[in-house]
């Protein structure tokens, strides 16, 4: 099985607070981070995909078309923002499971469709020390 | 005792190389792979896992003495300061993209290690860019 992962940077807010819950609960579940007026990480996100090579170029996937999917999908979409307002997070937290699952969500269905390969995993880097893996994670 | 357990070493190699494939024109390769059709140059960072139970009686699964020289013969001396292109003939059917290196490499190592303790294979072309090549599983 031969895979390809690529690491791809996006700077973005969030603030890990429930509408539905009380200062006191979100204080409590979430303790600094529940600070409303947000903070910020400069998220890594690596994406893994799969696939035959390629028999014209040898390659698994054309980079520029895996940039082009990435960028169009994902980083114009978060980099930047704050993902509290972004209608993926209007009933879930932006933690960074979520954000996780989000990105795999938005990028299967155009890689396969515009790079040609499958997506098998997205780790998400909150910090230097923090990771979350979704899927298939190499 | 004789659980498996995963062991890796990485070493880091330079290579210059183009993207080229000898049946096209010039043309044809400068639109099937852009800047990489000029020669250029990475520093590869290769990570090679083996596993396997460890020797009852050292407690280890191989000596790394001995994974080090392999990776010496089969990987630094063919490709370390060299041009995968013009100096090795492992890239004469297919073009050195990083996907045909991990191959190549993969089927070197596996070739040179005893059978199946050779797990999987990662080659980093640049610290956010890799490819892994694994053994594949089977039932």
């Amino acid at each position: 099985m031969i895979s390809l992962t690529r690491r791809y940077r996006f700077p973005a807010a969030h603030a890990l607070r429930r509408g539905d819950w009380s200062e006191a609960e979100n204080e409590r579940a979430y303790g600094k981070c529940a600070n409303p007026r947000g903070h910020g990480h400069d998220y890594a996100v690596e994406i893994t995909v799969s696939g035959a090579l390629d028999p014209r170029s040898g390659r698994l996937v054309d980079p520029a078309a895996l940039d082009a999917v990435v960028e169009e999908a994902v980083l114009r979409r978060f980099g930047h923002r704050m993902l509290n307002e972004d209608p993926l997070f209007a009933e879930r937290v932006p933690t960074a499971e979520h954000i996780a699952v989000a990105v795999h969500a938005l990028l299967a269905a155009p890689l396969a469709e515009r790079a040609g390969v499958a997506l098998r995993g997205v780790r998400v880097r909150e910090t230097r020390n923090n990771t979350f893996d979704f899927g298939d994670v190499r | 005792m004789s659980e498996p357990v995963r062991v890796t070493r990485a070493i880091e190699f330079s290579s210059s190389l183009r993207l080229w494939r000898r049946d096209l024109d010039a043309a044809e390769n400068r639109r099937l792979y852009g800047a990489k059709a000029e020669r250029h140059g990475h520093n590869y960072r290769l990570e090679v896992s083996l596993r396997g139970a460890p020797d009852p009686r050292t407690g280890m699964l191989v000596d790394l003495k001995d994974v080090k020289a392999v990776l010496e013969r089969e990987v630094m001396a063919r490709f370390d300061h060299r041009d995968l292109n013009e100096d090795t003939d492992c890239f004469e059917k297919a073009p050195p993209t990083t996907e045909q290196l991990a191959l190549v490499i993969f089927r070197l190592l596996d070739a040179a290690f005893p059978p199946r303790l050779l797990e999987r294979v990662r080659v980093y072309e640049g610290p956010d860019l890799w490819v892994d090549v694994e053994r594949e599983s089977r039932p």
